[in-house]
């Protein structure tokens, strides 16, 4: 464990679901790595391995039917993959935290808000209960808990959506991980309470210099927060470059197609939103060459029968592509 | 913090639900009153549609035959008005608490069932609370279990008591335990000649106890089970675990109380049912309690004694279903009290 480590290096990680109607490959070979204070943003459509990238970092995989079947998930150097489930009982809350999609069903109903952050704290620090409950009203007023000291004996049906976001927000940051996943962190959320999330976190993330991972598939909050962007289809990275690259000069079709289908406010009423044909396939019934060549406007013999790997078409970029490799 | 609406209900503190579960018990006090009302009619009329009366009874035990005798007794009893008066004379008593006399024991009604309520009490709380220990506990062990050798053969014990009838039960364990083993006394509720002390009441409390709560844990068991399974899907326990809690951890500070929460609800359904179970129980244990008061009284037609279990009984549903109203209240903060 070198001082000098990334806080998160992922290398040919592979998770696959062992169901009855066969193993499906739903991460395969992914690579990425976070370094401190900065933010990747795992980009893809619904069914992509977004999520299971996500449990599969945190060890959380529903077991069965997912497992890791290959790959490393170096945690400031130390891989955890072979880890004991006892080790990672230490890691997770404290070297890594999450966040979750839907911030209401993610908190304990029957629980205060005080004591799911108490407990914590008591799990991985040394605070007693009396130094964990005034440690608690501390994180509710650091991610900006209105009325903190009253919401602290509330209960999460007593809360709006961005508040109990604020809550889990509080928990995932609670023991100071080098870490942060946050999945979906503002699909659940207003648009307004979006934006204040998204300026928490910033915010939290640039005090404490963690490393980010934000999972989406909205490509607004991609350019609003990621420094790095990977683009995943059906469990493969298909193009990794820096937020502002990607955006004005995207080179895979399907993050082509990606930006086309996102709304920009700028743009003329009239015109219509562009939309990707067809569906993400299936991860059983896999096209033999690239995943994306049914939907792809580019394709080529050539994609129907290899799978293209993943080449590098200038200094920190990567795509899988026939048709950019070209130009 | 535009688009932050503040709770409209304000974080319940202690004295807060205090103050709503003494609203909510008002409340079902009130509610009992009609359901009180609705239930005396019922049975009363129920009664008045068996055939004969225990006058009849009581006049050929006794072998009076003097109709002026039985015309004097009539009056006595009050069986000479129309039954609608019958029923106001009754209402307007048991306002009185007076339920009546029973001949039988040669005391007021009241007072017989007095004294048999202590014992069937017992018997009811003993069994439920065995129902609830077994039940949770197996269905959390079939829960963690799930799908294993465990699992089956909690599964398989819960199908067979659920599906055993309680007076066989109690008669095969009295066979084994009893007779054969000799550990346990076969009936009654303390040693003949004995003065009542705590530990003879508990052995003889073990066999009725276990005919009578093995039935409800094996629903509790299954019930549990499936709704730790449910829970455990939730998002906020995979929050608990994302934690770093240990699975016990989560199962216990996170998943049981909420699994809980269905078998609270069943169980004030089925207080009722436990109250009639015990009826049978009772007189295949010789269990001295309200249950072999009723079936003396209906086997002897003791009308007034019968009637007066039946609202007694009801008085005792009602009051384990607020105090079941109340145990959900606290396991679930987001029960909002109307």
């Amino acid at each position: 464990m070198s001082g000098s480590a990334l806080p998160l290096e992922i290398v040919d990680l592979r998770t696959t679901l062992f169901t009855r109607r066969g193993e499906m490959k739903a991460v395969d070979g992914l690579s990425l790595t976070v370094g401190a204070g900065e933010t990747v943003a795992l980009v893809g459509e619904s069914g992509c391995g977004k999520s299971l990238s996500a449990l599969s970092i945190m060890r959380l995989l529903p077991d069965p039917p997912a497992r890791i079947v290959g790959g490393q998930v170096k945690l400031n150097g130390r891989d955890i993959v072979p880890l004991p489930e006892e080790t990672m009982l230490g890691i997770r809350g404290k070297e890594i935290g999450m966040i979750f999609q839907d911030p209401i069903s993610s908190l304990n109903p029957v629980t205060t808000v005080e004591k799911q952050i108490v407990e914590v704290l008591m799990t991985h620090t040394e605070l007693g209960r009396g130094q964990a409950r005034v440690r608690a009203h501390e994180l509710l007023e650091l991610v900006g808990m209105p009325d903190a000291a009253r919401r602290l004996d509330a209960y999460p049906h007593q809360l709006s959506g961005g508040m109990c976001q604020r809550v889990v927000i509080a928990m995932a940051i609670a023991c100071s991980p080098s870490v942060l996943i946050a999945d979906e962190p503002t699909t659940a959320l207003d648009v307004t309470v979006q934006a204040q999330v998204l300026a928490l976190l910033k915010k939290l993330q640039a005090d404490a210099g963690m490393a980010m991972i934000f999972i989406t598939h909205d490509l607004g909050v991609v350019a609003e927060t990621a420094d790095r962007v990977v683009v995943m289809y059906a469990g493969r990275k298909v193009e990794e470059a820096s937020v502002d690259e990607l955006f004005e000069n995207p080179l895979h079709p399907y993050t082509v197609g990606l930006i086309g289908a996102t709304p920009t406010p700028g743009a003329e009423r009239a015109e219509r939103l562009a939309d990707i044909p067809g569906m993400v396939p299936p991860l059983n019934a896999l096209p033999q060459g690239c995943a994306f060549a049914p939907r792809c406007t580019r394709v080529m013999d050539r994609c129907l029968t290899e799978k293209p790997a993943l080449t590098v078409p200038g200094p920190g970029r990567l795509v899988a592509c026939f048709a950019a490799e070209r130009g | 913090m535009a688009g932050e609406l503040v709770s409209p209900t304000p974080a319940l503190r202690g004295s807060a639900r205090r103050t709503a579960a003494l609203r909510l018990l008002r409340r079902r006090l009130i509610q009992a009153v009609p359901l009180m009302l609705g239930v005396v009619i019922i049975n009363f009329c129920l009664i008045q549609m068996a055939p004969g009366s225990f006058l009849e009874l009581m006049t050929a035990e006794n072998q009076v035959s003097d109709p002026a005798t039985v015309a004097l007794l009539r009056k006595t009893y009050g069986l000479d008005d129309p039954v609608w008066m019958q029923l106001l004379k009754y209402i307007w008593a048991l306002l009185h608490f007076d339920f009546g006399f029973s001949y039988r024991q040669n005391m007021p009604v009241i007072q017989a069932i007095w004294i048999h309520l202590p014992a069937t009490v017992l018997l009811m709380v003993s069994s439920i609370a065995l129902a609830i220990s077994i039940g949770v506990a197996a269905g959390v062990v079939a829960s963690m279990k799930v799908r294993t050798f465990w699992d089956s053969l909690v599964s398989i014990a819960a199908m067979f008591f659920y599906a055993a009838p309680s007076f066989w039960l109690g008669i095969m364990m009295i066979v084994l335990f009893s007779v054969k083993l000799g550990w346990l006394p076969v009936g009654g509720m303390m040693k003949i000649g004995g003065n009542g002390g705590v530990l003879d009441i508990l052995h003889h409390l073990i066999l009725p106890t276990l005919a009578l709560g093995l039935f409800y844990a094996a629903i509790y068991t299954r019930v549990m089970r499936s709704s730790m399974l449910e829970v455990a899907q939730l998002d906020f326990v995979r929050t608990a675990r994302a934690k770093g809690l240990s699975r016990n951890k989560v199962t216990i500070h996170h998943v049981l109380r909420n699994a809980l929460l269905p078998v609270v609800t069943i169980l004030g359904v089925q207080m009722g049912t436990v109250l009639a179970g015990s009826v049978v129980i009772e007189s295949v244990f010789s269990w001295p309690g309200v249950g072999s008061l009723l079936f003396d009284s209906v086997s002897s037609r003791n009308y007034p004694v019968v009637l007066g279990i039946m609202v007694l009984g009801s008085l005792v549903v009602i009051a384990a279903n607020i105090a079941v109203d109340l145990i959900y209240m606290w396991l679930d903060p987001r029960i909002e009290i109307r």
